[in-house]
């Protein structure tokens, strides 16, 4: 057999052997994920020479950057964005539609209640709330990236993902200070 | 061989010579060694069947150290150069170390972690714990036979980079080769996950002497992946006795004790606490230095209710990561219980009822962590394991840098699967600014005063430039061991700075030479002969792997490429046997620079051959 020849620049959908696209098999993905760090992981270098430990450590490491990217449909979506030239900004580009920042400003004003009033319940059904509002944005991601390749209005989806992402991460953190 | 286990027709393993690896579990209370023999991993027993070496490490004026039982029995008598749970000092500093008042050690307040003034002069915790790991080093090479290839050291999962940097300093001073650091709860897991062949979910609650960790994994395959890891690296059965022993000072109205009085209600405290898993009630009787007797009944109800905020205390960091891995109690599969403290009665009944399920006990929780490590230690020195498994590990806290205005930039999140390596852009913020301190930080709150600060470095040389357009890119690289190396390079000049995170307070490489040196002239000749000895286990290694990756793959080179590798086997193979270790170690460079192509060609022949057999196996599916 001859070897073929793995580009260490190739994209991560290819290292993954996954199709290009915003919707993947989940199980495909963590599957491919799974024998590649059986092969990769420094863990089955640790004895073999320093070329080869050095090479396994720069392998797993770029098997765990993809799984994550991969994994995470924010992450995937801006990747997707960037493999096909498009910058999400999402630090500079803050002009985001009256109506999500509305809700956005509403969101943050129910999270500030629940934590004054230690509120558990209010912070549950917020919490299910935004995962809510999460699915929606990532199936209208889904559609403008693998079915209607509009890479703009995907950009703003994936913006408006990462102000959900946020809100999710201050639910996690008000959860953690009222059990302690 | 062991790179490429894939079973594939006419590729059998060479057969190769067991190499001598242990898993050493380093515990607040007490140390164990452990072993694979005959592919079952086995405790070692010191010479008089005890398995479990106290963690306890006595100076006397002389300079001679006890360590383990003998230590122990002195801790009443002899309290100040006693030192117990030396653990829970590692990588501390003095204000990060609670209930001073209450241990009877007079504590010296230096740079980063705190050290203990004995009669035989300051010691930091990292001298402390290797005494107990080079008697576990003789342990093993007594009762194995030979010197050791290595040994993979367990930390509790929770463990910051201080401490962990801090456990491998006390293993090289020592005079063990860490082939990892792995966490507590991850050993165990491996060790109760390869016994039942389980897949799904599992917890494991571990809680020692000291540290409390929770960690969350998946079992798929063959692969132990950790989702999620959370814990207390400050609470444990320690905390138990010392609240026994407060409820003894209360209820007898002491006060100001001296450090033998001290030391020994916490051993009654402790006593006490062990008994009450089997009774319901015990009897605390002492006779203080002064005459004093102390004389109590304790319950075990009063004792459940002045711990039950201690129990609380370990279900918030369960509850966090059970979060963090985005997974409910229901999902839990199975709950694993590890460490002496989770014998006490109400912590089972409490993980019990928060978990649902009764937890799984079967395996010794004071010996499955050790034997979790020593499966893992056969696997990293290269022995075959009859299963092919695969450890992967995160960091159980968020690493950043310090931005403007005291705040914390998260660069990689908590719970990142490693090794990994993130990067993140910065910026100047004054005009012509050509230098920019980079402050880098662990922890998950949102103030540096509030996170532990592991290194700084400048970036220097950076061209003048308007503020905000000089682009600064800062890369973190966390290794398998779960150490931080931090570079930062300015893109538009490729001005670069770089560290090897080793905090301010770690050892550094002069302290382990000058501690080394410090022996007398007979130890001072043992290290010598040990290095020449690990020099030329390390040669012989890697011309067997060599010879293996050549007789597997040698069809991947032309005939000039082996040759030239050949010349470098032949040049290593006839320094090997002289008692040279420069000429051996210049050897082994030679060889691993003239085998860096050769590596390259077959690491991509694996990866191709990872998503290949998936496919295969997909047809079959």
């Amino acid at each position: 057999m001859l070897p073929i020849s793995t580009d260490f620049q190739q994209d991560y959908f290819a290292l993954f052997n996954l199709p290009l696209r915003f919707q993947i098999d989940s199980n495909a993905l963590e599957q491919h994920y799974r024998a590649l760090q059986t092969q990769v992981h420094p863990d089955k270098f640790s004895h073999l020479s320093q070329s080869e430990q050095r090479l396994s450590m720069q392998w797993a490491t770029r098997v765990n950057e993809a799984y994550q990217t991969l994994h995470s449909p924010l992450a995937r979506g801006r990747y997707l964005l960037s493999l096909h030239g498009v910058d999400t900004q999402e630090d500079t580009n803050t002009a985001m539609p009256l109506d999500f920042l509305m809700q956005q400003m509403e969101l943050r004003e129910v999270l500030e209640a629940a934590r004054q009033n230690k509120d558990m319940a209010a912070l549950d059904e917020m919490e299910a709330q935004v995962k809510q509002t999460v699915s929606e944005l990532q199936q209208k991601l889904a559609l403008e990236l693998d079915e209607k390749q509009d890479y703009a209005t995907a950009s703003g989806l994936v913006r408006k993902l990462k102000f959900m992402e946020k809100v999710a991460e201050e639910i996690g953190a008000a959860f953690d200070e009222l059990d302690s | 061989m062991a790179l490429l286990q894939i079973s594939e027709p006419g590729l059998s393993a060479a057969p190769h010579q067991h190499r001598l690896a242990v898993g050493i579990d380093l515990g607040t209370t007490n140390s164990l060694v452990a072993t694979v023999r005959n592919s079952i991993s086995v405790v070692l027993n010191d010479d008089d069947g005890a398995a479990l070496l106290p963690s306890v490490v006595r100076y006397a004026a002389d300079g001679s150290v006890q360590v383990g039982l003998p230590a122990q029995t002195a801790q009443n008598t002899d309290p100040q150069n006693t030192i117990l749970s030396v653990k829970r000092f590692m990588g501390r500093g003095l204000k990060d170390v609670g209930d001073v008042v209450d241990l009877p050690y007079r504590l010296v307040d230096a740079p980063g972690m705190l050290q203990l003034r004995t009669v035989a002069g300051v010691k930091s915790p990292v001298e402390v714990s290797a005494e107990i790991l080079k008697i576990l080093r003789d342990r093993a090479e007594r009762s194995l036979g030979g010197a050791l290839v290595g040994a993979v050291i367990t930390v509790p999962a929770y463990f910051d980079d201080a401490q962990r940097q801090a456990t491998k300093d006390a293993a090289r001073l020592a005079g063990i080769n860490v082939l990892r650091l792995i966490n507590e709860p991850t050993a165990a897991a491996i060790a109760y996950g390869l016994d039942n062949a389980s897949e799904g979910v599992y917890a494991v609650y571990d809680l020692g002497g000291g540290t409390f960790d929770i960690s969350i994994l998946r079992l798929s395959k063959g692969v132990f992946e950790v989702l999620a890891t959370n814990g207390d690296s400050a609470l444990g059965g320690d905390d138990f006795d010392q609240r026994i022993y407060c409820w003894v000072l209360e209820k007898s109205g002491l006060s100001q004790l001296s450090a033998n009085d001290t030391r020994l209600l916490l051993t009654h405290a402790r006593a006490a606490k062990e008994q009450l898993s089997e009774y319901v009630q015990t009897q605390i009787t002492a006779v203080l230095s002064g005459g004093e007797l102390v004389d109590f009944a304790l319950t075990r109800d009063d004792f459940y209710v002045m711990t039950q905020n201690l129990l609380t205390r370990t279900l918030q960091p369960t509850r966090r990561a059970l979060r963090d891995a985005k997974l409910s109690v229901d999902e839990v599969k199975g709950v694993v219980m590890v460490g002496g403290s989770t014998r006490m009665p109400q912590v089972q009944r409490a993980v019990a009822e928060f978990f649902k399920q009764t937890p799984l006990t079967n395996l010794d929780p004071d010996k499955v962590v050790a034997l979790g490590a020593a499966i893992q230690a056969n696997v990293l020195a290269g022995n075959r394991s009859e299963d092919d498994w695969l450890l992967l590990d995160v960091i159980p806290l968020s690493l950043g840098i310090e931005t403007m205005g005291g705040l914390v930039e998260k660069i990689m999140p908590r719970n990142s699967t490693i090794p990994s390596a993130r990067a993140q852009e910065f910026t100047t913020y004054k005009d012509g600014q050509t230098a920019l301190s980079i402050h880098v930080v662990q922890g998950e709150r949102e103030l540096v005063s509030d996170c532990r600060s592991l290194a700084k470095f400048e970036l220097r040389g950076i061209p003048p430039m308007v503020a905000g357009s000089a682009r600064i890119r800062v890369t973190f690289q966390v290794d398998a061991d779960g150490l931080l190396s931090v570079s930062a390079r300015e893109t538009n000049s490729g001005v670069e700075a770089a560290v090897a995170v080793r905090p301010a307070y770690g050892l550094h490489e002069d302290d382990i030479t000058r501690m080394l040196q410090d022996g007398n002239q007979h130890a001072r000749d043992d290290m010598l002969a040990r290095a020449l000895r690990e020099q030329q286990t390390e040669a012989r290694q890697l011309l067997e792997a060599v010879e293996n990756a050549l007789a597997q793959d040698g069809a991947l080179l032309g005939e000039t490429e082996i040759k030239q590798i050949r010349t470098c086997m032949d040049n290593l193979r006839s320094v090997v046997d002289v008692s040279d270790h420069s000429a051996i170690k210049h050897g082994i460079d030679v060889l691993n620079q003239a085998t860096v192509g050769f590596a390259q060609k077959r690491m991509d022949q694996s990866v191709a051959r990872a998503l290949k057999g998936r496919k295969m196996s997909e047809l079959e599916n």
